[in-house]
């Protein structure tokens, strides 16, 4: 066929000869073939259902990791604490080249990491006399003096074997033994989560806080990466146990496997804004030159519309 | 109703528009062009089906609440049933988009059935994604940690708060099913009106022209008699009547 010919194909389908269709019944069979298919796969495989990790369980899983989580929070240097926009303004965040998204976005969810998460819910909790003496000198403390005895702490567990916080040497820490343990404490007792999202509010429906604080320790990337759901292990689009997860998200998990991304500072920035630019061009397609003729020269088309209704000479 | 009389009804207005987006004959027409006859064109209506039982096991747990499932063995089975359903929503739009795509579906002013599909998808991604976060499990807690960073870096984290829970539901549960709604509606509206899309070679498909070479079956050998029609009896004058037409 002539190119001449094929920029004049009709593209106006009521120009074509017709047939039978049933429109009605086709979506009828379908609907019923597509439940019978969900209700054998939901009966065969059911579906995941992991139980959400409770401090309670982080504290008596890894309890020196509640410590040091505690002693990041109080010395600013945790991820929560250190990240930026939308909860504080420690960091200017990820850049998309000239573009400063996140921090333009602003402080919109403000999160003070050792006000809200530690020494917020120790002083609500009233942990007894050993622990409001702590409150009282953390309180009356200079920033300086709180950012040093926090710091030479969290050193401290660093070095510690196991982290254990009973095999750090004696040194400058202030109260923050005192508090990161009663912290540990209320983990242990069940009521840290309580603290976290209902303090102040009858009704707790954001778990913000919680969630922060449980990704600033270890035993949660821990727990995911153990059923191989890590940045690194395609972790986004994966859920536990055997289960198909988010297949979908194929391709914006893809960037995060591969150099540069993998390796930048800017990772998410650098693949939100692929993967925006990558999905304008997908609804775009039409308008763009060379990409909506490329089904034409692929061909497969002649494999959907491979019977001719029309005879030879009909 | 006279036309005097209809001139300056909103309802008659209404009406008129209706009529000329997908006249009447075009919404459910009983005929199809002929060259609708491959499996592909089955995804589309098997996405819409799924697309049902999505909404439908939805609506089951919505009645529960969000963490009825955990502690109700019915209640475990719809949230699977509204797992596989999601799964098999995905598999068959992803198919119809890619078939879409190969049949080049955009010719002839349908530039925007495709982005009214393309933004279904994106729009079912969102919603899928925020049901995940809505299953108040560990599912939830990783996936939203997660998640976090690369909306916070592209801006939207400081108004679509991954980590609030309840945000995430009331999202899952009203504003996207509501946005998916109203484009797959739009989507299947454009289609009704526009037709599906014919062959990219019309080659055999319209009174007056040969089928390709190619497309001929090779002659059996001591075979007499040629190859019978493969498809229903087409009807050359009878058309669905157009949008175009009725404008």
């Amino acid at each position: 066929m002539s190119a001449r010919r094929r920029a004049g194909a009709p593209t106006d389908s009521h120009l074509f000869p017709t047939r039978p269709y049933d429109l009605v019944k086709e979506f009828s069979i379908a609907l019923l073939a597509m439940t019978l298919l969900t209700l054998l796969l939901a009966a065969v495989f059911s579906s995941p259902d992991d139980k959400a990790i409770t401090m309670q369980q982080w504290a008596q899983a890894d309890p020196n990791d509640v410590v040091a989580t505690a002693a990041g929070e109080l010395a600013g240097t945790t991820t929560s604490a250190s990240y930026g926009a939308p909860y504080n303004h420690a960091s200017s965040g990820q850049q998309l080249g000239p573009l400063s998204l996140q921090r333009w976005a602003g402080v919109r969810i403000p999160v003070d990491s050792a006000q809200a998460m530690v020494i917020g819910p120790l002083t609500s909790a009233g942990s007894g006399p050993l622990v409001g003496a702590a409150l009282r000198v953390w309180n009356a403390a200079p920033a300086s003096a709180r950012q040093a005895w926090a710091s030479n702490y969290s050193d401290a567990l660093s070095s510690a074997p196991d982290g254990n916080p009973a095999a750090v040497k004696p040194g400058n820490y202030g109260p923050v033994p005192v508090l990161a343990q009663a912290e540990l404490a209320l983990a242990k007792a069940g009521v840290l989560e309580g603290l976290l999202t209902t303090r102040k509010t009858f009704y707790g429906s954001n778990p913000t806080t919680a969630l922060l604080l449980l990704a600033d320790g270890s035993y949660l990337e821990d727990t995911a990466r153990a059923q191989h759901l890590g940045g690194d292990q395609w972790g986004m689009m994966n859920e536990t146990g055997n289960y198909p997860g988010q297949p979908w998200l194929w391709l914006y998990t893809f960037w995060y496997q591969i150099s540069p991304f993998s390796s930048s500072g800017n990772a998410d920035a650098l693949v939100w804004g692929l993967m925006a630019v990558l999905s304008l061009g997908l609804l775009l397609i039409p308008w763009i030159p060379g990409l909506r003729s490329l089904p034409r020269h692929l061909g497969v088309h002649r494999l959907i519309w491979r019977r001719p209704v029309m005879r030879p000479g009909g | 109703m006279t036309a005097t009389a209809e001139r300056g009804s909103w309802t008659a207005s209404l009406r008129h528009r209706l009529a000329r987006t997908v006249p009447p004959g075009q919404v459910l027409p009983d005929r199809q062009p002929a060259y609708v006859a491959s499996w592909i064109y089955v995804f589309g209506v098997l996405s819409l089906a799924s697309l049902l039982l999505v909404l439908a096991s939805g609506i089951v747990l919505t009645v529960g609440g969000p963490t009825w499932w955990h502690t109700n063995a019915f209640g475990h089975f719809v949230n699977s049933t509204h797992l596989w359903s999601v799964e098999l929503f995905f598999a068959t739009m992803v198919i119809h988009l890619w078939g879409k795509f190969f049949m080049a579906a955009w010719r002839g002013k349908r530039g925007l059935t495709w982005v009214t599909g393309g933004l279904a998808f994106f729009g079912s991604l969102g919603t899928a994604f925020t049901g995940y976060l809505s299953q108040t499990n560990f599912d939830s807690q990783w996936i939203s940690t997660q998640a976090k960073d690369g909306l916070n870096a592209a801006g939207i984290g400081a108004y679509f708060n991954v980590l609030n829970g309840g945000q995430m539901l009331m999202w899952h549960i009203t504003l996207l099913p509501l946005l998916v709604g109203v484009i797959v509606l739009l989507h299947v509206v454009l289609v009704r009106r526009h037709g599906v899309v014919p062959p990219i070679d019309e080659t055999g498909w319209l009174p007056g022209t040969q089928p390709p070479e190619r497309e001929q079956p090779p002659e059996p050998a001591g075979r007499a008699e040629p190859p019978a029609p493969v498809e229903p009896p087409v009807r050359t004058d009878e058309r669905v009547p157009t949008a175009r037409s009725r404008s």
